[in-house]
C-alpha cells in the first residue's frame, strides 16, 4: 500500500500533534518539532497540498512555522 | 605478535580491599583477601600444574594436581580451592609434591590415546604441558588397560569436534557451559572411570541438545577433546590480532588466531571488557562469509538495472559514479542526492559517508540504519537525560538487584550479555520480563522470571503509565531523588497524569492483556526491590509510539531514582555492532556528530572551518522521505555503504519504487545483496577482518578494528569512500583510519580524548572522553544529568492505527534468532544455517487449530501491504491473536507484509505490529516469484568482451 508523499506528511504532523498533545503548548511543540526534523521542501509540500487533511493542532503548527519564516 | 596463549592465572580474579601478605617458595606476594593460593603464585610470576583450574571457572578440586605443602599445615591441599591466609607460607616443589603430581598425571595419561605427535592440539594441550611439568616420563600401568580410546567422535558441530577418548573428565567443559554460558547443556554422566562428558538427551550429540554453540567448552577444554574443526583443517595458529566482532552490540573483543592470512580461529579476549573472555555463535564461529564464493571482488556498473553488471576497474568505476553524482547535483540540484551509512561500518568509515554528503553532496541527506532501529533511542534519551545513549556499562548488571527486560530478546539478539544477566540472576536477582512472545529468559535452567508481562504487541506505553500509576499511587517513587535530580514541577505534572485512574492497571487491562494484579506486583517489586536496572530493544523502539516508551522508560527510572550509579540505569540492548558508533558519527540528517543539531550555529562553525565549505543549517532527508522524493521525482542518486534497505526495511514495495525512480543507485557491499537489484554501480566492501578502525558498542565503548588480512577486493571501505569523494573534487587525503578519527575527536566534544594510541594502550574507552573524564565514563549521569535536570515527559498512550479487523485478525510481530543476523547477508553463508535453514511463522494452537494447521505447514502471511509464504510452527510461546517471524531469508521477505506506519517522532519503522491473516497455501506467493525472477535477472554479470 502506498499513499502520495502529501498525505504521507500529513499523517505524519497529525501524528506529531497527537503524541504531543499533553505538552504544555501543543501547537508551538508540534511546530517546533517539524521544523527541527523536516526538510524546508517536505514543510512546503505540506503546507502547499495538503493542510486540509490536518488536524487543529498541526495546521495551527503548520500556520505558525509560516509566520516563523516569513 | 608472535602467538602466545592468552594468560590463565588458575582462579578468577578476586576484587576486595583487604590485602593479604604471604610467601610463595619463598617470595613474598601481597593480593587481595580471598584469592586463592593457586592464583597467588601465578601473579607472583610462577605456575602450579593444574588441569581443572581455569581463571573464568570457579574452583572446581578435582584434579588433585595442583597440591601445595603449606606450613603449619596437614597434607597437601589444593591450591586452587585454598584461600591465602595472613603470613602464609607456601612451597610449590618438593620432592614429595612432585612425587604426587607425577601418580596423578600417570593415571590420567594410562587412559589417553598417546597419538600427541598426530593430534591436532599438538604443542597446544595443557595435558602435555602438564605432563611434561611433572616429569612424567613413563606410565607404570601401562597402556593396556580399561580406556576409552574406542568411544566415537562426535562432529555434528558444523565448528568443532568432541572426540571422547581424548577427554580426561576435568569437567572444565560442563562448568564452562554451566557458570559462563549459562545453558547447561552439558553433564558428566557416570562416576570414577565410567565418567565422560555428555551433551544431553535424546540425541544424545552436540547438534541435537540444548548447546547454543558458543564454544566456551571448547574454550575450556585442556585437551583436544572439544576443539574447533578449523585447527584440524588448518593447523595451529602462528599469530594472533586483538579485533572487535562485527555482528552484534555487545561488542565482543576476540583474538584472531591466524596462520598466514588465514583465520584458524576467533578466540574471546579475556581481557575484552564487553565480553570478559565469552563469546557467542556468531563471532566466534561464523566469519567465514568472509572467503564466500558469492563476494563481489570487482566494481561494477550498468546504464539500467535491466542490463546485466558490466565489471570495470576501480578507476573506471569511481570516475564513473563521480560523473553521475555531479550530473545528477547539476541537473536536479544538490537536494536530489543522499546517502545511507552503515552500523556495521567503523566510525571511521561512518563518518566519511556523512562528511562525503555533508561537504562533498552539500545537504545533510544522509541517514542510517538505525532510523529503522533504535532511533526512538536518541530521541527519548536526549529528550529526558539529554544524551542518546545507555547509562551503564554491561558490568553494572552485576550490581543490580531486579532487572526488567522490556521488548528485547537478549539470549538470541545479545547472547554474551544474556549470559552475565543469567549469572546475576543465578545469584539471586529477580527479574520481569514485559513481552508479547515467552523469550527464553522468561524460563531456562535455574532461572524464572518473577514476572512474565505478555502484553498485546502495540500497548508497551500503557503498561509503562500503569507501572508508574502504580508507583505514584502506592507512594513508591523516590522523592529526594527527583527533588535533586530532576525538575520537580515536570514530575508533579507526570505524576498527576499516571496518577488518573484511566492509568490504572486495572482500567487498562483490556487494553494491554496484561492481568492487573501481576502488572501491580511487578511495579513493586522493581520500585521496591533495590537496584533496578531496565534493558530494552527492537520491541521498544519499533512502535509507532517507539520515542514515547523510550521516554516512558526514562520517567520510571528517574521516578525510582534508579539511575547514576552502578546496578541501575537505562539500557538500550543495540542491534548492530555499530549502531551507537554510527549515531554518534552523525549518521542522522538533523545532527552533527556528537548529537549537534544542524541548526546550531557553533557547531556548524566548527565543521566549517575545518572542511572548508558552508553546512547546510536545515535538516535533511530520513531514509522513508528520500524514498518519497524518488517517487516524487526529486531525489536522483543515493550511496548505500553496507546496507540492504530492500530487505530490513519495510514496506518492501514502497522501498522498490523509490529505489527504481533513482537515476545513480550506488551499493557498496560484501554481496550482490538484494538492494544490488535496483543498483546502478556495485563497489565491493571489506569485512571487518580486512580493515583497520572502531567499532562503539552498546555500552559506548569504542574499541579498535584490526586488521588481520589484506581486503580482497583490494581496499578498505574508508579508502573507497575517500576515492569516491577525490574523484568528485574533494582534497582529501587520510593515509590511516587513524587520522579520520583524530578529525572527529577535533570535531566532537564528546570524543575530545579519543586517538589510535590510547585505544591500545588501554584496549577500549567508554565516550565521554574528554578533559572531565580523561579515562571515559562507564556510568553517566552520576551527579548529574547531561542536560542538567531530569526531564519528565507526560506519554500519553495512542493506539497504533494499525488493527485486527475480520480481514486481518492477528497481530504479527517480528524479532531475530540467535544463530542469524540481521538480513542474514553474513550468516547465511556460513554453517550457522544448519540451525535456522529458514524463517518460520510461530502461531498459537488455538489459532492453528482454527485454521487447520499444523507445525510444517506451508502458510500464507497477508497483510494490507503485502503477502507472502513461509513454514508455520505451533507453539505457545505466543499468545493466541499473535504471530511472529524472523527476517533472516531473503525468500521469505517478511517485509513484504509490514506496513508504512513509524514512530511518530523519528519514522522508525513500526515492524512489531501488523495486522494479519495466515490461511493455508501450497506455495510461494506471487510477489515472492516475481521477486525471485527480478533477482536473478538483475544480479546477471556480462561475460568480458575481448580486449580489441
Ligand atoms: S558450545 Fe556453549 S552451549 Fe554448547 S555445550 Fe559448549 S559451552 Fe555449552
Ligand atoms: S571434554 Fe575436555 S573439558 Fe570436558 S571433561 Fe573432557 S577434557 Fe575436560
Ligand atoms: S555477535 Fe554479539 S554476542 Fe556474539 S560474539 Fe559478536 S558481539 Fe559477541
Ligand atoms: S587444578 Fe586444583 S584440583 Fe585441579
Amino acid at each position: 500500500m502506498s499513499v502520495g508523499t502529501p498525505e504521507r506528511l500529513a499523517y505524519m504532523a497529525n501524528q506529531i500533534a497527537t503524541n504531543l498533545a499533553l505538552t504544555n503548548d501543543p501547537v508551538a511543540a508540534t511546530a517546533e518539532h517539524i521544523h527541527s526534523f523536516w526538510t524546508p521542501a517536505m514543510q512546503r509540500t505540506l503546507a502547499s497540498e495538503a493542510l486540509d487533511r490536518l488536524g487543529p493542532v498541526a495546521r495551527a503548527a503548520m500556520i505558525q512555522l509560516d509566520a516563523d519564516a516569513g | 605478535m608472535g602467538y602466545e596463549p592468552q594468560a590463565d592465572f588458575g582462579t578468577p580474579l578476586v576484587v576486595s580491599d583487604t590485602t593479604i601478605s604471604l610467601t610463595i617458595d619463598g617470595r613474598a606476594v601481597t593480593v587481595p583477601a580471598g584469592t586463592s593460593v593457586m592464583r597467588a603464585a601465578s601473579e607472583a610470576g610462577g605456575s602450579i600444574p593444574r588441569l581443572c583450574a581455569s581463571d573464568n571457572l570457579a574452583a572446581f578440586g578435582s584434579c588433585r594436581l595442583c597440591l601445595v605443602e603449606i606450613e603449619g599445615m596437614r597434607g597437601t591441599p589444593a591450591s586452587c580451592t585454598t584461600p591465602v591466609a595472613e603470613g602464609m607460607a607456601v612451597k610449590t616443589q618438593t620432592p614429595r609434591l612432585q612425587k604426587l603430581r607425577k601418580g596423578v598425571m600417570e593415571l590420567y595419561i594410562s587412559d589417553h590415546p598417546l597419538d600427541c605427535l598426530t593430534c591436532s592440539a599438538n604443542n597446544d594441550c595443557e595435558l602435555q604441558d602438564q605432563a611434561a611439568a611433572v616429569g612424567l616420563r613413563d606410565v607404570r600401568y601401562g597402556y593396556a588397560g580399561a580406556n576409552h580410546l574406542g568411544s566415537s567422535l562426535d562432529a555434528s558441530n558444523p565448528y568443532f569436534d568432541f572426540d571422547p577418548s581424548k577427554c580426561i573428565a576435568c569437567s572444565r567443559c560442563v562448568r564452562a557451559c554451566d557458570e559462563v554460558q549459562g545453558t547447561f547443556a552439558l553433564t558428566i554422566e557416570g562416576r570414577g572411570f565410567a565418567s565422560k562428558v555428555s551433551a544431553g538427551l535424546a540425541s544424545d550429540n552436540f547438534l541435537g541438545s540444548e548447546c547454543v554453540s558458543c564454544g566456551a567448552c571448547v574454550q575450556a577444554c585442556p585437551t583436544a577433546t572439544l576443539q574447533e574443526k578449523a585447527v584440524k583443517e588448518i593447523g595451529k595458529p602462528e599469530r594472533a590480532v586483538v579485533t572487535t566482532c562485527a555482528y552484534c552490540g555487545v561488542g565482543c573483543t576476540f583474538r584472531a588466531e591466524m596462520r598466514g592470512e588465514q583465520v584458524v580461529r576467533m578466540v574471546p579476549w579475556k581481557d575484552g571488557k564487553a565480553n570478559r573472555g565469552h563469546s557467542c555463535v556468531k563471532g566466534r564461529f561464523a566469519w567465514g562469509y568472509a572467503q564466500h564464493q558469492e563476494r563481489v571482488l570487482s566494481p561494477m556498473i550498468r546504464s539500467s538495472i535491466d542490463e546485466p553488471w558490466r565489471e570495470v576497474s576501480w578507476d573506471e568505476a569511481l570516475s564513473h559514479t563521480a560523473s553521475e553524482l555531479k550530473r545528477i547535483s547539476a541537473r536536479y540540484g544538490r537536494n536530489a542526492l543522499g546517502g545511507i551509512t552503515s552500523s556495521r561500518c567503523t566510525n571511521e568509515e561512518t563518518f566519511l559517508v556523512q562528511k562525503l554528503v555533508r561537504a562533498g553532496f552539500g545537504n545533510n541527506n544522509v541517514d542510517t540504519c538505525a532510523r529503522v532501529c533504535h532511533s526512538p533511542t536518541g530521541y527519548g534519551l536526549k529528550t529526558t537525560f539529554g544524551t542518546s545513549a545507555g547509562t551503564q556499562d554491561f558490568d553494572s548488571v552485576m550490581d543490580a538487584d531486579v532487572m526488567l527486560v522490556i521488548g528485547a530478546n537478549p539470549t538470541d539478539g545479545h547472547p554474551v550479555f544474556a549470559s552475565r544477566m543469567k549469572r546475576r540472576l543465578r545469584q539471586g536477582a529477580k527479574l520481569i520480563v514485559i513481552d508479547p512472545r515467552r523469550i527464553d529468559l522468561v524460563k531456562s535452567p535455574h532461572i524464572e522470571a518473577a514476572y512474565h508481562l505478555p502484553l498485546r504487541p502495540g500497548t508497551n506505553v500503557a503498561v509503562l503509565s500503569a507501572m508508574a500509576h502504580v508507583i505514584v499511587t502506592e507512594c513508591l517513587a523516590d522523592e529526594a531523588f527527583i527533588r535533586e535530580r530532576c525538575d520537580w514541577d515536570e514530575y508533579a505534572h507526570w505524576a498527576e497524569f499516571v496518577g488518573q485512574d484511566r492509568n490504572s492497571p486495572e482500567a487498562l487491562e483490556p487494553v494491554t492483556g496484561v492481568p492487573a494484579a501481576d502488572l501491580r506486583a511487578a511495579a513493586r517489586l522493581f520500585a521496591t526491590g533495590g537496584n533496578g536496572a531496565i534493558y530494552y530493544g527492537l520491541g521498544v523502539t519499533e512502535h509507532s509510539q517507539g520515542s514515547s516508551t523510550v521516554m516512558a522508560i526514562a520517567n520510571l527510572a528517574m521516578a525510582t531514582g534508579n539511575i547514576g550509579r552502578r546496578g541501575v540505569g537505562v539500557n538500550p540492548l543495540r542491534g548492530q555492532n555499530n549502531v551507537q558508533g554510527a549515531c554518534d558519527m552523525g549518521s542522522f540528517p538533523h545532527e552533527l556528530s556528537g548529537y549537534r543539531h544542524v541548526s546550531d550555529p557553533d557547531a556548524r562553525a566548527l565543521f566549517e572551518a575545518a572542511w572548508g565549505v558552508p553546512i547546510d543549517p536545515e535538516p535533511g532527508l530520513r531514509i522513508p522521505n528520500m524514498l518519497d522524493a524518488a517517487t516524487d521525482g526529486t531525489f536522483k542518486a543515493i550511496y548505500i555503504q553496507g546496507e540492504d534497505i530492500l530487505q530490513s526495511d519495510p514496506d518492501t514495495k514502497h522501498v522498490s519504487a523509490g529505489l527504481a525512480a533513482m537515476e545513480c543507485v550506488i551499493v557498496h557491499d560484501l554481496f550482490l545483496n538484494e538492494t544490488a537489484s535496483y543498483a546502478h554501480v556495485f563497489l565491493p566492501g571489506s569485512t571487518f577482518l580486512e580493515k583497520n578502525g572502531t567499532f562503539t558498542n552498546a555500552e559506548r565503548r569504542i574499541q579498535p578494528v584490526r586488521k588481520v588480512m589484506e581486503p580482497l577486493n583490494g581496499y578498505e571501505d574508508w579508502e573507497v569512500t575517500q576515492e569516491l569523494a577525490r574523484a568528485m573534487g574533494l582534497d582529501w587525503n587520510y593515509a590511516h583510519p587513524s587520522e579520520i578519527m583524530d578529525e572527529i575527536a577535533r570535531l566532537t566534544p564528546s570524543f575530545a580524548g579519543v586517538n589510535f594510541a590510547r585505544l591500545a594502550s588501554q584496549g577500549s574507552l567508554q565516550w565521554p572522553v574528554n578533559e572531565a573524564a580523561p579515562d571515559g565514563s562507564p556510568i553517566m549521569h552520576i551527579d548529574g544529568f547531561v542536560r542538567g535536570k531530569g526531564k519528565f515527559v507526560v506519554t500519553d498512550y495512542v493506539p497504533t492505527d494499525e488493527r485486527t479487523g475480520p480481514r486481518f485478525p492477528l497481530l504479527l510481530t517480528t524479532g531475530r534468532i540467535l544463530s542469524q543476523y540481521n538480513v542474514g547477508a553474513q550468516t547465511r553463508r556460513t554453517a550457522n544455517v544448519v540451525w535456522h535453514e529458514e524463517d518460520l511463522l510461530e502461531i498459537h494452537p488455538s489459532d492453528a487449530e482454527n485454521r487447520g494447521l499444523k507445525s510444517g505447514d506451508w502458510v500464507r502471511l497477508a497483510s494490507r501491504s503485502g503477502e507472502t509464504t513461509l513454514r508455520a510452527t505451533v507453539t505457545d510461546r505466543v499468545a493466541p491473536g499473535v504471530v511472529y517471524t524472523t527476517f533472516h531469508h531473503p525468500a521469505t521477505q517478511a517485509n513484504v507484509v509490514t506496513t508504512e506506519f513509524s514512530d511518530w517522532a523519528t519514522n522508525c519503522p513500526e515492524y512489531k505490529v501488523t495486522a494479519v491473516q495466515i490461511t493455508p497455501s501450497n506455495g510461494p506467493s506471487e510477489w515472492q516469484e516475481g521477486y525471485e525472477a527480478l533477482s536473478t535477472r538483475s544480479r546477471r554479470i556480462a561475460d568480458p568482451v575481448p580486449a580489441e
